[in-house]
């Protein structure tokens, strides 16, 4: 029965309960789509070094994890890299950072590189011959705008000479020389990459490479990949934490005003409840269980809603690769959940201690 | 104690604090009501009825003086006493019927079921509808009732977890004379098929007629005759 009572004083106010369920929802999809996009992120890193081919990935002394272009060390240690036993395959690239923040240049030996990775397939176009010719993958080229032919000024103007299907390391590629040469950074390269000639090597050639290059970046890719994580970006923690926080002051505010009005309007129907010999807790239960039942309207509205924010990301941002996070559904609805029985302690509160005499005797 | 009594009030006084004025709303009520007894109370407004009736019912603690009901002393109870006299030994019904307004009329009676913790419907709980005269409408909500049906649903409500005590504030003041005789039948059978004892504030001395006996109040007190 005091299901029956909640219920139907979330329906006696349908637009104050929609409105209260979707700002629920807009706090649980604003936790959903940051950390969608910036596990997408990190997955779309992981994918694309896996799509290299390489076994093993050496990176200077003091490289980010996270970004390919951080650090340079002399391309001459490839040489010597490819030297030692066990290594089947060992190429250098230098990744250089152009436009935006997200974007890169990867100056690679196309020809050692496509060995390694099995080879760029074209969906446009092909292969740069020409020092300021490069390749492009269909998802920068998709949001940029470029084709076959196409020039793009990143300090020197590059030709779009092919569309690749993405996957494979960066999104923009070409000649290595030419970066280098460009970029003043001659003789310079940024990850060396490993093919090893048995995977049950792999153990072994990290250990060799560690010793052969002191202070150096050396990783199996399997462990290079795991690395790839939300723990190991700078601030990504505390920014995800900052986020949820809002989002969580934004699910509290609204729970509170929402049902600080309704306690408001239902001094009379309180009265009449203690008239009857309701508890403070009997009416306190009222007002949380209509917040649980709102904030699980939210949490669903959240949820389905993040999947058009991922669809709105694809469509206008596809740098920011999102990704639907499942095992944060529950952490997402908790967060919101609590902000909101929070939100619904004063107003329960409230309402919990009201005078029935004062509701009931005078108008 | 007068033997047989289900309430007995000796110089009963409440005082509101209204800022810095006080208001002696009662000023040493004397009363004694027997079980299975129909009283009215009649008075000006302001003498206090209501107040007493807010008393005896639990909704607000007495200032001083002694009340005791069903062998249970007033004074000495805690908020969490009162409730539970509310919830079990004392039934509601007002002027304005204060039925809830987004519930029907059957969710209206079975939440005070719900409230005093009752796992079943009483077995008399057909029999109470029937007497009431609201078969019918049990699932209306209260807009779609009459004024008259309103404070019939009010009453099931009210004696559905079989109180020891009805009160009833003007209980027909708001009804029109051919609802308030029906009110005033049901009532009265209850007294006399049921055995309910009932305390009834009335303005109307055709209403007061139904009950056994009459009390007056004036300035705080009940006035003896
Ligand atoms: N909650 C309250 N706070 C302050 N004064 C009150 C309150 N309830 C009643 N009173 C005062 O107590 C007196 C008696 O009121 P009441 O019991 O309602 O009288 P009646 O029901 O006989 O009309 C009135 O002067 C009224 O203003
Ligand atoms: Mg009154």
């Amino acid at each position: 029965m005091i299901n029956r009572l909640v219920f139907e004083n979330l329906k006696h106010r349908p637009v104050r309960t929609l409105l209260s369920a979707l700002a629920i929802g807009v706090q649980v999809v604003l936790m959903l789509t940051l950390v969608g996009v910036s596990e997408g992120m990190l997955h779309d890193v992981a994918e694309r070094s896996r799509g290299t081919g390489a076994d093993v990935i050496i990176r200077a002394p003091g490289s980010s994890i996270l970004t390919f272009s951080s650090g340079t060390m002399d391309e001459r240690i490839v040489g010597k890299v490819r030297e030692q036993p066990h290594v089947a395959l060992a190429t250098g690239s230098l990744v250089h950072p152009v436009g935006n923040a997200f974007n890169a240049i990867a100056g690679i030996n196309l020809a050692q590189f496509n060995e390694m990775s099995g080879g760029f397939q074209y969906i446009e176009g092909g292969p740069f011959t020409e020092p300021h010719d490069m390749i492009i993958d269909s998802v920068d080229a998709s949001e940029a705008h470029l084709h076959a032919g196409s020039v793009v000024d990143f300090g020197v103007p590059w030709r779009v000479t092919g569309i690749v299907v993405p996957g494979k390391m960066s999104r923009m590629f070409a000649d290595l020389k030419s970066v280098q040469d460009t970029y003043s950074s001659s003789g310079q390269v940024s990850v060396i990459w490993v093919k090893v000639d048995q995977p049950q090597n792999i153990p072994l050639v990290v250990d060799e490479f560690k010793k052969l290059l002191p202070g150096y970046g050396v990783w199996s890719l399997a462990d290079y990949v795991s690395l790839v994580s939300a723990d190991n970006v700078p601030m990504l923690r505390e920014f995800t934490g900052v986020v949820i926080g809002i989002g969580a002051v934004i699910g509290f505010l609204v729970v509170f005003l929402s049902m600080y009005t309704a306690v408001l309007e239902r001094t009379r129907e309180i009265g009449i409840l203690k008239a009857l010999g309701a508890s403070p807790g009997y009416v306190l239960g009222i007002l949380l269980r209509e917040t649980v039942l709102l904030a699980m309207v939210g949490m669903i509205a959240g949820i389905a809603l993040s999947y058009g924010a991922r669809a709105l990301l694809t469509q206008f941002a596809p740098n920011f690769t999102t990704i639907i996070v499942y095992s944060w559904w529950p952490r997402a609805g908790l967060i919101a959940l609590l902000a909101a029985l929070i939100g619904a302690i004063y107003p329960g509160l409230k309402a919990a201690r009201q005078d029935p005499i004062e509701a009931l005797s005078y108008d | 104690m007068t033997d047989g009594a289900i309430i007995e009030a000796r110089e009963l006084t409440k005082t509101f604090h209204v800022g810095d004025v006080d208001v002696h709303a009662l000023r040493g009520v004397n009363l004694s009501v027997a079980r299975g007894e129909f009283l009215s109370v009649v008075g000006p407004s302001g003498s206090g009825k209501s107040t007493l009736f807010h008393i005896l019912g639990g909704l607000t603690p007495p200032t001083s003086g002694s009340v005791m009901i069903e062998g249970r002393d007033l004074i000495q109870m805690s908020d969490a006493d009162r409730t539970s006299l509310r919830k079990k030994i004392v039934g509601f019904v007002f002027q304005k019927y204060n039925l809830l307004p987004t519930l029907t009329a059957e969710e209206n009676i079975e939440i005070a079921r719900d409230i005093a913790g009752s796992p079943a419907r009483p077995a008399a709980f057909d029999s109470i509808v029937k007497l009431l005269g609201i078969e019918g409408r049990l699932h209306h909500k209260p807009r779609a009732l009459s004024g008259g049906e309103q404070q019939r649903v009010a009453i099931a409500r009210a004696i559905v977890n079989d109180p020891a005590i009805l009160l009833a504030d003007e209980p027909t003041g708001n009804l029109d004379t051919q609802n308030s005789q029906v009110v005033l039948d049901l009532l009265r059978r209850l007294n006399h098929e049921f055995g309910q004892t009932i305390l009834m504030i009335t303005h109307n001395p055709e209403a007061a007629a139904y009950s056994d006996r009459i009390v007056h109040m004036r300035d705080g007190r009940i006035e003896q005759l």
